[in-house]
């Protein structure tokens, strides 16, 4: 196990260094110097010359490629020249919002997904099986950003009954969960097709297993054995894509976020890009690949844990 | 595949309600997308500031814009600019990860350590960060669309293939040819090259709604297609600005999204179940 | 002598599959009474796997009964409705699968599934159905107990675990035990050990025992009455010591002569039954082992054999056996 882990997280930190070493090449093949490049069009020398040496332009690249490299290490992820404030203060501000958003369009999109993939198990090869396959799919393929303004539509504009924009007034848990209700809808309603999929699959493939055979030998009733016997163990796979889940509905959130006015990474980021305020864009991207490497690898290493098969693989 | 084959799966696509119905929608879009100037009403981009915010009627069938556009001709050039887009980008990426693949499969013991590490550097930047990265290096644009999406699809067209090379490496009338002599160029197009495209095809299929959602969204964003350009993005953005002086609006301009997305998806499943069952658990997974 | 715990009455079954159905049972009829141990044996894909999960109505949904009936304690069960059929499961008629390594889920503690295990056992609290678990593992002699309740199936070894299935079967005091290939997936000494066990538990409960396996040794040493299997068919059957020392249908002389255990050290090479088995989707006219048959006849190819007793509770179902 131990070892496992250790190879799992080694991993994981090279393939971060692979991703930081392909957007600094990035910046440095693309023509035009980066100091205006983040800056724009309209900046003074005098500003752009404080960018250069801010960002250490004026060193030889392969001292710039170790100071790049020993910062990040370090969590200084570079200096924004609009708010004067480090990129990472930024993006911390900024991600516990995503984050609270995120776990709680996957929240409500898991438990609904289990319940959705274990009904269409226990009514297999029905016509409720058949029309549950269509909506998953459905759901799946439904752009969240489209769910999201349609929701606006109707739950804030023509019922007035939730927020439109906004976070919720700071301080008041009340405002703030209301103001979570439609973009955790928009978000997560994708995965409740495509947890109900996977769960329905993975259930599937459990139920030919030789235990739940057994199961059934004793006389265990149908439902009991695929929500204790079956579901037990094909819920397993999930906590690897919800790991991946995490990570990429996080980034997705970055068109919700957007659509609902809502302080986020995702507004943080679109806000960055339209004034091409390059350290922040990096910076958080390079957050943003750190998280999900991080969550994948844990979960990777949770599962080892969780399932007592792989767990006993990894002793030997 | 024979022609028989061929017809067999169009059979058993049709057969499948939901393939069925995948096909027509997709069918619809792509003859708005071939022949919009003669399917589109009216001018997407002419304005006519006196017609402004108008719901829908006989002269205007989906209504008008803040700006008096017909919102129908905006969505049949925006079935255009999304299908144009959409096919370029999953066309290029899938070239792209063809040939990646089958150098990682084929070549160097040590290029493929070094693709692979690649392939899975690139997957793990969440695909959206990735896109606004290289769009605040490059600037907003179709250009930088396609690249996005080239650059982001290849390592799982890569190593879908690279996967099917491997294996196919080790089958007896690969082995069997090797041993007579052929070449390593004539191994990979002649078996290994038409062994890989069916898979390939079908991962692309089901790439393609993928790719409309991510323009519409940077779009929406102000960071695709750049306006006037009518993109299903900016037309839903234009919507959601006016969400309460028109509704109208933004309850047409999602439509077409919705619906090309499923029916891309529905038509992308119906192939696979067609054309091959055993990948159903591939390409899901 | 006793009436039969469980008969099987002439039973037909087949398996729907693209393109047809095969004939996985034909004409089956077998019983065993309180106390007995009857064998079944074949080689595989000779059905006796597919009566083992018919008589605990396990065949599948894609198996179908198409004649036949089989009684437990006189009474038809394929006759009684889903829930009725499965109230008997483990309480009445229990089963030991093959495998012990994947007979248990591997996410619940063994502990944990004897407990769900007596779902059928009324007014029985948790408590107590938790005492039951721990005095059965007991007493198939495992020695500590409570350890192996708080297991997951894995951390237990192969032997321990056929063990904990084997009391998992009892735990509820069925009046049948089926045990397919009961120590097929074990080394020799425990293989031994569990054929000693079966046959400790034969004597201290007295419930009838079916066991299934294509391990003659093992039917030797534990089995009262055997069954031979061929296509699908019931081909002899015969208390033990007159299968052995006089086996009377050809099959069952090949498959004796073709047991490693009886084979002399002087042959150089192992023998072994010349052809396949026939296709079951669509069955020989005659009899089924007339193409593998050493003294077939032309009428063995296309008349169906009559089914002979040759003595006292034997059976032979051959046109060449017949007096």
């Amino acid at each position: 196990m131990l070892r496992y882990a250790v190879k799992r997280i080694a991993l994981a930190v090279v393939i971060l260094f692979t991703v930081m070493l392909a957007m600094y090449a990035m910046v440095f093949l693309v023509p035009g110097d980066p100091a205006s490049l983040a800056l724009g069009p309209r900046a003074t020398p005098e500003l752009k010359a404080l960018l250069r040496e801010r960002m250490g332009l004026d060193e030889p690249v392969l001292w710039q490629v170790w100071h790049f490299f020993r910062n990040a290490v370090t969590g200084d992820l570079g200096y924004d020249v609009w708010s004067k404030r480090p990129v990472l203060d930024q993006i911390l501000e900024f991600f516990p919002n995503t984050l609270i958003l995120g776990v709680a369009a996957l929240g409500w999109a898991l438990a609904l997904g289990i319940a959705l993939g274990a009904a269409a198990v226990v009514w297999r090869d029905t016509a409720a099986d058949r029309l549950l396959g269509v909506l998953s799919v459905g759901l799946i393929s439904i752009p969240a950003f489209v769910v999201a303004i349609y929701a606006i539509l109707i739950f804030a504009v023509w019922l007035r009954w939730l927020p439109a924009i906004g976070a919720g007034t700071p301080g008041d848990p009340a405002s703030q969960a209301r103001a979570l209700i439609l973009p955790a809808f928009a978000l997560g309603i994708g995965w409740v097709g495509y947890l109900a999929r996977l769960v329905r699959a993975s259930l599937l493939e459990v139920m030919g297993e030789n235990h739940i055979r057994t199961a059934r030998a004793f006389g265990l009733p149908e439902r009991r054995v695929v929500l204790r016997y079956g579901l037990r163990v094909a819920i397993i796979p999930t906590i690897a894509l919800l790991a991946v889940g995490l990570g990429s509905i996080l980034s997705s959130a970055v068109f919700v976020e957007t659509v609902f006015g809502r302080p986020g990474i995702g507004t943080l980021i679109t806000g960055a890009v339209q004034k091409r305020n390059y350290p922040v864009v990096m910076g958080t991207v390079l957050f943003m690949t750190a998280f999900y490497l991080f969550v994948v690898t844990a979960a990777d290493l949770l599962i080892a844990r969780l399932d007592p098969r792989v767990r006993d693989v990894f002793r030997r | 595949m024979s022609s028989g084959g061929r017809f067999r799966a169009l059979r058993a696509l049709l057969s499948d309600p939901m393939g069925a119905l995948g096909l027509g929608l997709v069918l619809l879009f792509v003859v708005m997308a071939l022949f919009a100037p003669w399917v589109a009403p009216a001018d997407p981009i002419k304005l006519n500031v006196a017609e402004k915010f108008q719901p829908p009627s006989l002269a205007h069938l989906a209504g008008t814009d803040q700006l008096g556009r017909d919102l129908l001709s905006r969505i049949v050039y925006g079935a255009r600019t999304a299908l144009a887009i959409a096919l370029t980008a999953v066309g290029l990426a899938g070239v792209g990860g063809l040939i990646l693949g089958m150098i990682a499969g084929f070549g160097p013991r040590w290029l493929d350590a070094v693709l692979v590490l690649l392939f899975d550097s690139m997957s793990s930047l969440p695909m959206i960060m990735f896109a606004l990265a290289v769009i605040t290096i490059v600037g907003p644009g179709t250009g930088t669309l396609i690249l996005v999406v080239v650059l982001v699809s290849i390592p799982a067209y890569a190593r879908l293939i690279r996967a099917q090379t491997l294996a196919l490496s080790g089958a007896d009338f690969i082995v069997a040819e090797r041993a007579m002599g052929a070449s390593s160029a004539r191994i990979l197009f002649r078996h290994l090259l038409p062994n890989v495209v069916g898979p390939l095809l079908i991962l692309l299929s089901m790439d393609v709604p993928v790719v409309i959602m991510l323009e519409a969204g940077l779009s929406y964003l102000n960071l695709g297609v750049r306006p006037p350009t009518p993109s299903w993005g900016n037309i839903l953005y234009d919507g959601y600005t006016s969400i309460r002086a028109a509704p109208h609006m933004v309850v047409i301009a999602g439509l077409p999204l919705v619906l090309s997305t499923l029916g891309f998806t529905f038509l992308g499943e119906g192939l696979r179940d067609a054309l091959d069952p055993r990948l159903r658990r591939r390409v899901a997974g | 002598m006793s009436e039969p715990v469980l008969s099987v009455e002439n039973l037909s079954l087949r398996y729907r599959v693209a393109g047809g159905a095969v004939a996985a049972l034909r004409n089956v009829s077998l019983s065993v009474r309180q106390g007995e141990v009857l064998g079944i044996a074949g080689e595989s894909g000779c059905g006796k796997s597919s009566l083992a999960a018919a008589m605990i109505d396990l065949a599948g949904a894609n198996a179908e009964v198409t004649a036949g009936a089989i009684r437990l304690r006189g009474q038809d069960i394929l006759r009684l409705d889903q829930a009725a059929r499965r109230r008997l499961r483990g309480r009445e008629i229990a089963m030991v699968f093959q495998d012990p390594m994947t007979a248990f889920n591997p996410v619940l503690t063994v502990g944990a599934q004897l407990v769900d295990f007596q779902f059928n056992l009324d007014g029985v609290p948790g408590r107590e159905k938790r005492a039951r678990a721990r005095d059965m593992l007991a007493r198939v002699g495992l020695s500590d107990p409570d350890l192996v309740m708080g297991r997951y199936p894995h951390e237990l070894s192969g032997g321990m675990r056929q063990r904990a299935a084997i009391a998992a079967a009892l735990l509820m005091r069925p009046a049948v035990l089926i045990a397919d290939e009961p120590t097929t997936a074990l080394d020799v000494t425990m293989e031994a050990q569990i054929i000693h066990l079966l046959r400790e538990l034969r004597a201290q409960y007295g419930c009838a025992i079916v066991i299934v396996t294509h391990h003659l040794g093992v039917i030797a040493e534990l089995c009262d009455r055997v069954a031979v299997m061929y296509a699908g068919e019931v081909v002899e059957e015969a208390p033990v010591d007159e299968l052995f020392h006089d086996p009377r249908h050809p099959y069952t002389r090949a498959l004796i002569a073709c047991d490693p255990a009886r084979i002399g050290k002087a042959t150089g090479r192992l023998p072994a039954i010349g052809g396949r088995l026939p296709d079951l989707s669509d069955p020989p006219p005659g009899c089924a082992f007339a193409a593998r048959c050493g003294i077939a006849t032309d009428r063995c190819r296309t008349v169906p054999p009559p089914r002979v007793a040759p003595g006292a509770d034997r059976g032979v179902l051959c046109h060449e056996a017949a007096p």
